[in-house]
């Protein structure tokens, strides 16, 4: 097949192939770089390595309780990081005094790079669960936050115009027009902040934590095992990528009504 | 009794007048159709009735209760078409009546359909629908059918007529279809000039209202003249 149609138009399975290659190549750089000792072993673990790690963590019951440690740390910041953007995204939407009273401020928090909040808030709240699930709270906040503002300012003035002709106002408007139809927007604010939620979830315990895949990271450095750094890494990535594919199902679920290109 | 008052209307966007001293009055029951080129500010005046747009000057007031239909359906996309008539009850006998107003403009069957699998057509209807379910005594029609081919439109004309007549309705039509001012109303009025005014008023024979065999030649003429537009009638002679 000439390699000018594959590049116009791959067929399904030509695509999942190519985009293949490069994971197995480094896969296999990696079993190569352990086989023949290219690397220390205390500076590099092999993929065998790996499995057997998380195998022995999970046998000890440790993998169960780092993981639920993560988890519950990234959807309890998530989840007050939703409500609260979601309290606060609507009254800057909505009202005119809203937004000029709180936008500007929270725009000037926003431009803070929320890593900064670090050591105020360990000062403040200490090295326990509240100072990680504020932090992860903060990370969240912004995505979901512009997001809504963005969706409220942009919904259609014409189905605004029928509800005034219907003589449907105020928080009538809001909850049966204006909300329902920014679900889209917020949603896809939601899932950028899920996804800010794990990053800043590393970050939390990266600096304080006993437990948690972050906990993980920092052991592994601090007790020199390759093996436990890169189980961790193979779980965020996992963890990540499940969230975010959760998200997107409910995504298509909620918001299946909208007639876009895809 | 009149259901439209329309007095002294003047409305200007930045300053530049879209028409100045208006006055039109629409009896209760009666059917105008306003028609008059593109941005003569036809539906500039009705959005005024309907407090969609606020008056420079003058006042346009309607008298009872009001359904607007847009030139576009305008349905809120998360609904499906039942949940769309619905969204304009207030009250239990006006969601009593949904199912009536779907059977009204034929939409029994697409009565669980989200707005983005209706043609043209039956979102259209939809957006009849919901307006009907207040069962208004005035309609103030934008355009209605000017999305529509033509067949649907001839279809939606007729539903719309004996919709009008069941109603005992006022109707305040704007249009740009000669034919259809000229099948749906009593009165047509034609506006015109920058500012507009209204430049003739026309009342169609008893006779020949909503009828699609009356001979109008000559009312035709008289609005097409008054359009601007140059009848292309054949003038030879036997």
């Amino acid at each position: 097949m000439p390699a000018d149609s594959l590049g116009t138009r791959p067929l399904t399975g030509v695509r999942i192939a190519l985009a293949w290659i490069v994971p197995v190549a480094l896969l296999l750089l990696w079993i190569a770089a352990g086989t023949f000792h290219w690397v220390q072993s205390y500076q590099l673990a092999t993929p065998q390595g790996v499995f057997e790690e998380l195998v022995s963590l999970g046998s000890r019951g440790l993998l169960a309780k780092h993981i639920l440690a993560s988890v519950d740390r990234v959807f309890t910041g998530f989840g007050v990081a939703l409500a609260l953007a979601i309290l606060v995204g609507t009254i800057v939407g909505l009202s005119r005094t809203g937004e000029r009273l709180l936008d500007p401020t929270l725009q000037a928090i926003r431009a803070v790079p929320s890593l900064a909040w670090v050591p105020l808030l360990l000062l403040w709240m200490g090295i326990g669960e509240s100072a990680k699930i504020t932090l992860i709270a903060i990370g969240a906040f912004f995505p979901i936050y512009v997001n809504l503002v963005a969706g409220i300012h942009g919904v259609d003035r014409k189905l605004v115009e029928v509800a005034h002709t219907l003589g449907v106002r105020g928080i009538a408007l809001a909850a049966r027009v204006i909300l329902p139809a920014t679900l889209p927007s917020l949603l896809v604010g939601a899932r950028i902040g899920l996804t800010q939620a794990w990053l800043f979830l590393v970050a939390a315990e990266l600096l304080a934590a006993t437990r948690g895949l972050g906990f993980m990271l920092t052991e592994g450095q601090q007790i020199s095992r390759p093996d436990e750094i890169l189980s961790a890494i193979l779980l965020l990535a996992v963890f990540g990528k499940l969230s975010e594919m959760g998200m997107r199902v409910i995504e298509a679920r909620l918001t299946g009504w909208t007639d876009s290109f895809r | 009794m009149n259901a439209i008052n329309i007095e002294r209307l003047t409305k200007a966007f930045d300053g530049k007048p879209v028409f100045v001293d208006l006055d039109l009055v629409v009896a209760q029951g009666e059917t105008v159709a306003v028609l008059g080129p593109s941005g003569c500010g036809k539906s500039t005046l009705l959005r005024c009735i309907a407090g969609l747009e606020r008056p420079t000057g003058g006042t346009a007031r309607a008298e009872g209760d009001v359904g607007y239909v847009f030139q576009e359906p305008r349905l809120l996309p998360w609904l499906n078409v039942e949940k769309n008539v619905r969204f304009a009850a207030r009250d239990d006998v006006e969601r009593a009546r949904v199912g009536g107003v779907l059977g009204l403009t034929g939409l029994h069957d697409a009565a669980r359909l989200l707005p983005k699998q209706l043609s043209g057509g039956m979102a259209q209807r939809t957006a009849l629908a919901r307006t009907l379910v207040r069962n208004p005594s005035i309609l103030l029609l934008d355009e209605p059918l000017a999305a529509l081919d033509a067949l649907r439109r001839m279809d939606l004309q007729a539903a719309l007529a004996s919709i009008i007549a069941t109603l005992y309705a006022t109707a305040l039509l704007v249009t740009h279809d000669v034919d259809e001012a000229l099948y749906l109303a009593d009165r047509i009025v034609v506006l015109g000039g920058s500012p507009s005014r209204i430049e003739t008023e026309l009342v169609v024979p008893l006779n020949a209202r909503r009828r699609r065999d009356a001979d109008l030649t000559p009312e035709r003429t008289t609005l097409l003249r008054a359009l601007g537009v140059e009848d292309h009638l054949p003038s030879f002679s036997i």
